[in-house]
């Protein structure tokens, strides 16, 4: 077939993400011609004000090399600028006369800066700050010249004056507004960074209208007159006041802008083959200046282009950074606050911090940030989650590091540390590693920094902290972790999508869900095979199939893979009693097979480890035990200590409740592990407060704890409800976990599904509504009935062949 | 693919004693190798070595034509033995033939 033909008109970073997303999925379907006015290849625009200031230079800023054009078969075009589009005839038309035909056009025009009308706005040395030839021509003027004033007191003008100013000159900024910044930060953080600036040698001048640029006899610019008559001296003036979308070419063509290309969610214009993304499009009203909405919107306009038709785009929640090195600030959302907002402030002008907070209903709705913005990334995350923040709310102001958690997620202080220190402990890598990672490779997010360096990619406990790197290392060009996430690259659908597809659509087996959910891929992958297939089965009990095939190794054989390919193997030992004759037999197993190693876990039962595959059935047949599910993201183990039947504190028997409740959830699969304690008394010899269910006896009855972890990060588990008898104490955690098995994401723990819904709504579902709760409790009853012990199963012949090898002997082999 | 002439073609088992998406361990003199079997029955052969830490590739999940190994999650391309960007490294590929619904593999003679 041939191929289509797409034009791009715009070589900057939102036209050039767009076909290297494009690229990504669909590498054959266009013939691709690029047209740029700028006579370089793309470049990182955001990286123009570390050049300024001579922390970068012009060669390490190129995102795409030629010869990446080259390799991608892709037509380049730079120093040619499309002056029409001939939309009858498909055609574009450049400035020498040159045309492109296209089947599909896109454009990315970009925007241009806003140019003041006032007298002597054509001046020599009256310039914008937008492209590498404005900088250039600053970084010029910075060598030959004494005097520059910046029109513009916003991120762009105050870099730019920031700039100048390491470059040695005398520099003033003009600013109409009562503060800097004043679209970023209110009037106190304003008034910090204008302090913190002016020790850097910069002057203000706000509140100032300019009236007149004045000239010399030459045409060159020398001064700067405001309303009132004050003037002030000017060699070099940069105009920093805004930027307009660049829509003269689309609306030369008919193409309906308002303020900027006016584009659909899918990003189409109003001419069906025309697409626009950038900062030249105009969307629900919003045109963005960052780069992080761009590439949203590159995201899912090449997912469009290449015919797959998923994916809208729907706006972006904004952040700021400020790159001036040693200035750190952050704002994000309504952080001005207003009617209906509470704030809670922090206030440390002497100390050069101030931090604000806006609530409202109970969300954090706005931050801003001044001298300490380790937390931003954090804020930023609730901000965009719109989590109930009420638990919180106590310790918010103090970041994330006081909410209780002495782990090593991500609180840590990524500015603060040291090329050399570790950042991933699972697979070693350094601050320095993933810093060099992310400036050669040009990685914005963290999914790139998982492919390339490893960090983050297997516990997930530091992914803050990379999160936290790249945004100190790329500023405002930062693209966060989408809150709505595909479940893997098969499709586009995020796991609460497909949960919902599977009640809704009463979808039982795979191939069912891959097709209604249109997967790009036959059969999935080994991340989202073993998800679908723990949808299917806790939302269709007794009806869908389980696939073994979809499961990991230790659910397919029922033990736990070890780094050499042995298994281990921990049978069943509720609440953690055993008894002679189960000792006897476990010795004389681990004799019989000669087992390396027997091992006491965490979960009061016994380990052995290094269990060849093959002896796996007979192993579990000579124990005479049930299976512990020891391996699984399944019910684990319920911890007790003694209780009443021996100790002088205890208050209830926590042993057998323990092992009743350990009885209740046998064979049960969840999202994730699930583990339960049962303390006696509250000394909490069990350590209940760590558990997913934790179960705390008093005098009076039961204590139910919920969303405990004791992993990667330590979480304490939150109170829910006291009870009084023991069937209670089953009726509530049976049904917290069913709530939890019907609506929590594959492999969040319980205390990251009571982060998303919060516990006031699992209080309402559990203990408020007690038809609810017996209704959940009852299905779990019912998915769990009649489930057979897998070791038992096996040992009567299921899956018999995963467990034999086949043994092939060359011919002329000892046999 | 043809076995060069020091090695024997050897029957293995039946293709459906391999399950759909899923492997079987074959233990040789020369080593472990695993043969897995798509969803379009096709099979392949591989040493049961994961390149990068020496996983058995055997027990991990087989999708598309690749296998995820169960120790860190490298993809192992099935067809060609490599693993898939940005890890780098090969498994040995074994020249292995389906025929009237049974599999074959070529071992070196000793």
């Amino acid at each position: 077939m041939k191929k289509m033909k797409l034009v791009v008109v715009g070589n900057g970073m939102a036209g050039i993400r767009t076909v290297e997303e494009l690229l990504a999925l669909a590498p054959d379907l266009y013939d691709i011609t690029v047209f740029g006015s700028e006579p370089h290849p793309n470049y990182n625009r955001i990286l123009l004000s570390p050049v300024l200031a001579g922390e970068q230079e012009f060669d390490n800023i190129v995102l795409n090399p030629r010869s990446w054009y080259e390799e991608n078969g892709i037509t380049l075009h730079t120093g040619r600028t499309i002056t029409r589009i001939d939309r009858a005839r498909r055609r574009v038309i450049a400035d020498d006369g040159g045309e492109a035909e296209y089947d599909r056009l896109l454009l990315a025009t970009g925007s241009t800066p806003f140019m003041l009308p006032v007298p002597g706005k054509d001046l020599r040395g009256v310039i914008a700050y937008r492209d590498i030839a404005d900088t250039q021509a600053m970084m010029d003027a910075a060598s030959a010249k004494k005097h520059a004033v910046v029109i513009g007191g916003g991120l762009l003008g105050l870099e730019a004056a920031n700039g100048l100013k390491l470059r040695g000159m005398t520099v003033s900024v003009v600013h109409l507004g009562d503060w800097l910044l004043d679209r970023q930060l209110d009037a106190t953080a304003g008034g910090l960074l204008r302090r913190s600036l002016e020790e850097r040698g910069l002057s203000f001048l706000l509140g100032r209208q300019t009236e007149e640029i004045v000239g010399n006899a030459e045409g060159e610019a020398c001064a700067v007159r405001f309303k009132g008559g004050e003037e002030v001296p000017a060699q070099l003036v940069v105009m920093a006041v805004g930027i307009r979308p660049n829509t003269a070419l689309a609306e030369s063509a008919g193409l309906y802008c308002n303020r900027g290309i006016v584009v659909s969610d899918v990003l189409q214009t109003f001419d069906p083959r025309i697409y626009a993304v950038g900062e030249c499009v105009s969307h629900r009203g919003v045109a963005y200046g960052l780069v992080a909405p761009l590439f949203e919107q590159a995201k899912v306009c090449a997912n469009h282009l290449a015919r797959l038709g998923i994916g809208q785009y729907q706006g972006s929640v904004l952040s700021t950074k400020l790159k001036v090195t040693g200035i750190d600030l952050f704002s994000a959302g309504d952080f001005m606050g207003g009617e209906g907002c509470e704030d809670i402030v922090l206030s440390d002008p002497a100390g050069g911090v101030y931090k604000k907070l806006v609530i409202k209903d109970d969300q954090l709705v706005g931050a801003c940030l001044y001298g300490d913005t380790l937390d931003a990334a954090w804020y930023f995350k609730l901000l965009r989650e719109g989590r109930k923040i009420n638990d919180l709310r106590d310790t918010l102001m103090f970041g994330e590091s006081a909410i209780g958690d002495v782990g090593v997620a991500g609180q840590s202080r990524a500015a603060a540390m040291q090329d050399s220190d570790e950042v991933c402990g699972c697979n070693g890598v350094c601050k320095g590693t993933i810093v060099k990672a992310i400036k050669d490779q040009g990685l914005f997010t963290v999914d790139d920094v998982k492919k390339h360096t490893k960090a983050a990619s297997s516990c997930g406990s530091c992914t803050g902290l990379v999160e936290q790197i790249l945004m100190n290392t790329l500023g405002s060009s930062f693209q966060e972790t989408p809150k709505t996430k595909a479940v893997c690259g098969c499709t586009d659908h995020t796991h609460g999508e497909i949960r919902k597809a599977i009640r809704e659509q009463h979808l039982t087996t795979h191939l069912a869900v891959y097709r209604f959910l249109e997967w790009r891929t036959p059969n999935g992958c080994a991340t989202c095979r073993p998800a679908v297939n723990y949808y299917l089965l806790s939302t269709w009990p007794k009806e869908a199939v389980d696939d073994p095939q979809s499961r990991f190794v230790n659910e397919r054989v029922h033990a736990n893979i070890q780094k050499d390919g042995t298994f281990s193997v921990i049978p069943q030992m509720k609440g953690g009693v055993t008894n002679p004759s189960e000792l006897r037999r476990i010795a004389d197993v681990a004799d019989k097979y000669a087992v390396p190693m027997v091992k006491v876990t965490g979960g009061q039962r016994i380990d052995l480890l290094g269990v060849k595959k093959e002896d796996l059935v007979n192993v579990w047949k000579d124990l005479g035990m049930n299976s512990g599910h020891a391996y699984g993201k399944s019910i684990r183990t319920v911890k007790t200590c003694v209780g009443s039947e021996f100790c002088r504190f205890g208050t209830q028997n926590s042993t057998q409740m323990g092992i009743d409740l350990e009885t209740m959830l046998a064979n049960m699969w969840s999202p994730h592990k699930v583990k339960l304690a049962v303390s006696g008394c509250p000394r909490n010899c069990a350590e209940a407060g760590i558990k997913d269910v934790g179960v705390i006896a008093v005098d009076s009855g039961w204590e139910l704890y919920v969303g405990g972890n004791g992993g990667i990060k330590t979480e304490v588990a939150q109170f829910l409800a006291k009870v009084k008898t023991s069937d209670e104490v089953k009726e509530y955690s049976g049904a917290f976990l069913q709530l939890y098995r019907e609506e929590a994401y594959y492999l969040d723990r319980t205390v990251h599904y009571i982060a998303r819904v919060g516990l006031d709504y699992i209080k309402r579902q559990i203990v408020d509504d007690a038809a609810n709760r017996k209704a959940l409790y009852e299905r779990l009853l019912y998915a769990l009935e009649g489930l057979p012990d897998p070791w038992a199963a096996r040992i009567a012949g299921a899956q018999k062949q995963e467990y034999i090898p086949i043994k092939l002997i060359p011919a002329g082999e000892p046999a | 693919m043809n076995a060069p002439a020091t090695q024997q073609w050897l029957r293995v088992c039946a293709v459906n004693e391999i399950p759909l998406l899923g492997s079987r361990l074959v233990e040789c003199p020369s080593g472990n190798i695993a043969v897995f079997r798509t969803a379009e029955d096709n099979v392949f052969a591989l040493l049961d070595r994961c390149p990068h830490k020496a996983g058995p590739l055997s027990q991990g999940i087989v999708h598309g034509e690749t296998v995820t190994c169960p120790l860190h999650s490298w993809n192992i391309d099935l067809k060609s033995g490599e693993a898939k960007a940005p890890d780098v490294g090969c498994a040995r590929r074994y020249p292995v033939e389906v025929r009237d619904g049974d599999v074959f593999l070529a071992l070196a003679s000793a």
